[in-house]
């Protein structure tokens, strides 16, 4: 009988991606519930010393495989090593992040067990002893209940959705072959470029400023930066803005952007159409700042103002400053 | 060069979706089917490649008798024929069972490399691309917005948080388009008198040779959580209204 909750740790140059800790409290929840242990699965090059850190939030046992060859990520590498371990071990319950690396990996892990994976998951349940996983579907216009015919179910959890808990365990560590046979890896990672300017990527954000056609112009973007600073936010754009070459393609939120739930959303000069919506609504609280009173996105908004946002903006950073220092 | 482009139908983005009162599904009266708009960009990847390394497009499509009209449609932008898996028993199939049903279809034919979309807007999830590569055991590149190869390798490149991965691959292989990586192209009108001669074959499972099974399912639907209704900040004075926002910002939503 396939037994455990089990996640996959995302780590990168050394350190784990807070989506790990996310993952580690939700199986631990999953698994008390179940009465069973929680493993985690650790993947890359010297990084056996980091991996008891999970033991914090609530992992009993940590697998970690080091090898050269899984570092940096491939899919090939990184599925033949998960599948091998999982087919072991036989976990029930298998859960990754919705990251760019996860969403990958978990595909083709599931292609190999041969199982069902449901992806980007806002929230994860037990019933009658099995996963329900519930995800958003068509965009966020409605929301499915996933559950499984085969072992173990998979899930990808969306990322800020989940919180992180710490609940410590033992986190014990057990190094094992990830089997790899250089032959079999097609795939090689001949550059990374990484982005030099630092900034959190929009999908981890905890807080989001984002501008539309509103803006007027790249030029526009000046003050939303500027609040951005203050806030520790990243600046995200609408699909307006990108096509008309204000923003580079990776700041696009929507339905052909990325896909983002921070804690706080500010859309400035974003009418809030169907399928910007459908990148934001499950951003914990949203403001609008437009100045159509009738534009759509009011609807959505926990807090808005009607007026020119160029006016709204700069005061807002200002008001800020003085409250966060 | 024997390029393939996988395409599924799906409800426009402006669709509005509505569940069936037994959240057994979606109410499909009055949606507008259109192709995925990822997988246009697969279609335009290629069809640029058949023209810088020719060859020929072929266009494979699981779906009901609606689906042709999407086949078509790349059929118009200039792709050369079509397989079209018409089957009930892919009715409610998960991206395990469909990407048994493709797999199946494309083992049939030459092949050098496959383009899907990186995701369906509809089901969203973005698994259909790699789990097709590991039944047909090629390696895969998902979420790509760049694309070059002489026919032999290829060459990608790989947004994630903060990076972008470049990786070369052996091919075939399996590419999933994001946006970004081209500007699909429009049916012209001479295309799309074209498409109508243009061969599609129309198989079902047992044609294929295959059955599927699906892993998991969606038991039910639900309508979105609903938000409570927000407040607008009245007044004139946008400062006096800006500093109310901050002010509810920190006391009453804590978020900054
Ligand atoms: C297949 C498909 C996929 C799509 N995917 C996406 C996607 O992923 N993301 C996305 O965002 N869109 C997407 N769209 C586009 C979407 O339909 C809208 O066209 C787009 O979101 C509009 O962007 P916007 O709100 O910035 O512009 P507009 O709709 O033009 O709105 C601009 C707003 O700014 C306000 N404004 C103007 N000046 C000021 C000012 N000085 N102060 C305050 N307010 C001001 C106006 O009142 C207006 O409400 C997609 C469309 C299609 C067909
Ligand atoms: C309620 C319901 C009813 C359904 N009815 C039918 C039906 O009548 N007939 C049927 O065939 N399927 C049907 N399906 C299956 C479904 O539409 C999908 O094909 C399947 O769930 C996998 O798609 P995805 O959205 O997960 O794909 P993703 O993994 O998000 O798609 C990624 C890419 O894979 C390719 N791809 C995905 N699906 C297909 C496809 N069907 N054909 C060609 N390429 C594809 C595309 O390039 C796409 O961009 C139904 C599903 C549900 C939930």
């Amino acid at each position: 009988m396939a037994k455990g909750v089990w996640i996959v740790a995302e780590q990168r140059d050394g350190a784990f991606r807070k989506i790990s800790f996310e993952l580690a409290s939700t199986a631990r929840k999953l698994a008390d519930e179940l009465g069973e242990e929680v493993g985690a699965v650790l993947l890359g090059s010297g990084v056996e010393g980091i991996a008891g850190e999970l033991g914090k939030y609530g992992v009993d046992k940590v697998f970690v495989a080091d090898d050269a060859a899984l570092e940096p990520y491939t899919t090939d590498a990184h599925a033949a090593a998960v599948a091998k371990i999982v087919k072991e071990n036989d976990p029930s319950i298998l859960l990754f992040g919705a990251s760019a690396q996860g969403k990958d990996l978990s595909a083709r892990v599931a292609g190999k067990l041969a199982t069902g994976l449901a992806t980007d998951c806002t929230e994860v349940k037990i019933d009658g002893g099995k996963l329900v996983a519930v995800r958003p579907m068509y965009a966020g216009k409605c929301y499915g209940e996933v559950v499984f015919s085969a072992f173990p179910q998979m899930a990808s959890l969306r990322p800020n959705v989940f919180p992180a808990v710490e609940n410590a365990k033992a986190g014990a560590v057990t190094k094992f072959d990830a089997g790899l046979d250089a032959s079999q890896l097609k795939t090689k990672v001949v550059e990374v470029q990484k982005d030099a300017s630092g900034k959190i990527d929009l999908t981890e954000a905890m807080v989001i400023v984002s501008g539309g056609r509103g803006m007027g112009g790249a030029e526009g973007y000046a003050c939303l930066e500027e609040l951005a600073n203050v806030l520790g936010a990243t600046v995200g754009a609408s699909r307006a803005a990108v096509d008309s070459g204000w923003r580079p393609q990776a700041d696009q939120v929507g339905q052909t952007g990325k896909v983002v739930s921070p804690n706080l959303y500010v859309a400035c000069g974003i009418s809030g159409a169907i399928q910007h919506l459908a990148g934001m609504s499950s951003s914990k609280f949203i403001v609008a700042v437009n100045k159509d009173e009738e534009a759509p996105i009011f609807a959505k908004a926990d807090y808005g103002i009607v007026d020119d946002l160029f006016k709204v903006i700069p005061e807002l950073a200002k008001e800020c400053k003085k409250l966060v220092g | 060069m024997n390029i393939v482009a996988c395409v599924k139908q799906v409800p426009d983005t402006e669709a509005q979706i509505k569940v069936k009162p037994d959240g057994s599904g979606i109410d499909e009266s009055g949606i507008k089917w259109v192709m995925n708009p990822y997988d246009e960009y697969g279609v335009e990847e290629a069809l640029k490649l058949k023209e810088k390394l020719g060859g020929d497009v072929t266009i494979v499509c699981a779906g009901p008798a609606r689906a042709m009209e999407t086949i078509r449609t790349a059929l118009a932008m200039g792709a050369d024929k079509g397989i079209h898996i018409d089957d009930p028993a892919l009715e409610g199939a998960d991206a395990y069972a469909t990407a048994t049903a493709l797999a199946a279809a494309i083992k049939g034919i030459p092949y050098d490399v496959i383009f899907c979309g990186q995701r369906a807007i509809d089901d969203d999830s973005g698994q259909v691309g790699a789990i097709l590569a590991e039944l047909l055991g090629l390696p895969q590149l998902t979420v790509v917005t760049k694309e070059e190869t002489d026919g032999k390798t290829v060459k990608v490149v790989r947004p994630v948080e903060g990076a972008a991965f470049v990786i070369e691959s052996s091919l075939p292989a399996v590419v999933t388009a994001q946006k970004g990586l081209n500007e699909p192209r429009y049916a012209s009108l001479p295309g799309i008198m074209k498409a109508k001669k243009k061969p599609v074959d129309v198989k079902n499972l047992a044609a294929l040779g295959v059955s599927v099974e699906s892993k998991s399912k969606v038991a039910k639907m639900v309508p979105p959580p609903a938000r409570p209704p927000g407040k607008i900040i009245a007044g004139d004075d946008p400062a006096v209204k800006a500093a109310e926002l901050a002010k509810l910002l920190r006391e009453e939503a804590k978020v900054i």
